[in-house]
């Protein structure tokens, strides 16, 4: 009886399309990240129907979250202009590794007297380091309001358009300081910013 | 996979010494694996969804009121923001009418809003102003909440101001501050 030879097909498949595909992807996704920056506490955004995209570029965010605020704005150049400002204002002398490590720092809450030894850490020190917040008062210290300014100006000076200023506040946060912030914008004659939702999905009416 | 050239060989005219030609095929499963395992981690490094932005403008704080019209009481919506995510709200001054207490949300302060501004529409044939007093017992997503219903009921004139005591007071009375 003859037996029904089944013929043994190879099994390796032939890989190459496959690989375009997943190296296209893969520069894809190359080219559009953007590091997750980490909070420095952790937020809840509340949702809300707004639809409208946060500009990539020359915002300034301010995080608030258990009563501290965090400061950090978009772009290198401008994190360095600002705290050569700030240095300026506060008479500290950054070194230029101070002002590079500064320039890579995504979020900032350390008060100025001690901004100096945070920049000297290590980067997992500093990444471990827990940051104070701001220090915001509304009488003397109010280094916030100081942040934004130079940040104001920094960017005026170096992209020559106007710096949106946005909030990204924890669902949970108490109103008095959300107020303190608005009261700190209003001084300066900012009027009009941006508050931080997430999407709500809700038929709208 | 490796294809070995085989047709070369002995006996034929003229024959050259080939080398034997190697297979240009690589094996491409590991590349792959490669791509594929970077891919999984920027998937899951990146945002893929940008933050929302809502916009906020504030009444000037200008202490000259030069540029000010002053707003019919008739007109004006007020509403308190109270603790526990509780709103409290009233038309024209404190102590006109007695104040209502409601929820966020679909069947509380938006259908309010919306039957209000009918009314005042219709009674004296302007659009409705709502202020906003966010009290310190309450927090930030009820503001935003808030703001969110302005948006979604197409009030186009609001504000955020600051609680008086007398408002205060009124929360106090009622169990919402």
């Amino acid at each position: 009886m003859p037996r029904v030879k089944v013929a043994r097909k190879s099994t390796a498949i032939d890989m190459t399309a496959m690989c375009d595909v997943a190296f296209l992807l893969l520069t894809f996704f190359i080219l559009t990240a953007k590091p997750r920056t980490e909070d420095p506490v952790p937020i809840d955004v509340p949702a809300s129907t707004a639809e409208t995209p946060l500009p990539e570029e020359n915002v300034l965010l301010l995080t608030v979250g258990q009563g501290k605020v965090y400061y950090s704005v978009e772009g290198t150049d401008i994190r360095k202009q600002t705290l050569e400002q700030m240095g300026e204002k506060y008479n500290i002398k950054f070194s230029p590794e101070q002002k590079q490590v500064f320039s890579g720092v995504p979020v900032l809450g350390v008060p100025m007297n001690q901004l100096q030894a945070f920049l000297n850490l290590d980067v997992d020190k500093r990444k471990a380091y827990k940051q104070p917040g701001i220090p915001n008062d509304t009488t003397a210290n109010n280094e916030l309001a100081d942040w934004i300014r130079e940040s104001r100006k920094a960017v005026a000076s170096l992209h020559n358009k106007p710096l949106r200023i946005s909030v990204k506040g924890d669902n949970k946060e108490e109103y008095p300081t959300i107020k303190k912030i608005i009261g700190i914008l209003q001084r300066q004659k900012v009027n009009k910013f941006s508050l931080i939702t997430s999407v709500k999905n809700e038929t709208k009416k | 996979m490796a294809e070995l050239d085989t047709s070369s060989g002995g006996g034929k005219k003229g024959g050259k010494v080939r080398s034997k030609k190697a297979s240009t095929r690589v094996d491409l499963t590991a590349m792959v694996d490669l791509a594929f395992l970077l891919i999984t981690f920027f998937i899951m490094t990146t945002t893929l969804s940008k933050p929302k932005a809502m916009d906020v403008v504030m009444p000037d704080k200008d202490e000259k009121q030069v540029d000010q019209l002053p707003v019919a009481a008739s007109r004006s919506m007020t509403i308190l923001l109270g603790a526990n995510d509780k709103i409290e709200w009233f038309i024209g001054v404190p102590g006109d009418s007695a104040p209502e207490t409601i929820n966020y949300g679909k069947d509380g302060l938006r259908k309010t809003l919306i039957e209000k501004g009918k009314e005042i529409q219709a009674s004296t044939g302007k659009y409705m102003v709502v202020l906003i007093k966010p009290s310190d017992k309450s927090n930030y997503k009820n503001v935003v909440d808030a703001l969110d219903e302005m948006k979604i009921t197409k009030i186009e004139s609001f504000a955020i101001v600051d609680i008086t005591p007398a408002e205060i007071g009124l929360l106090k009375r009622d169990g919402n501050y």
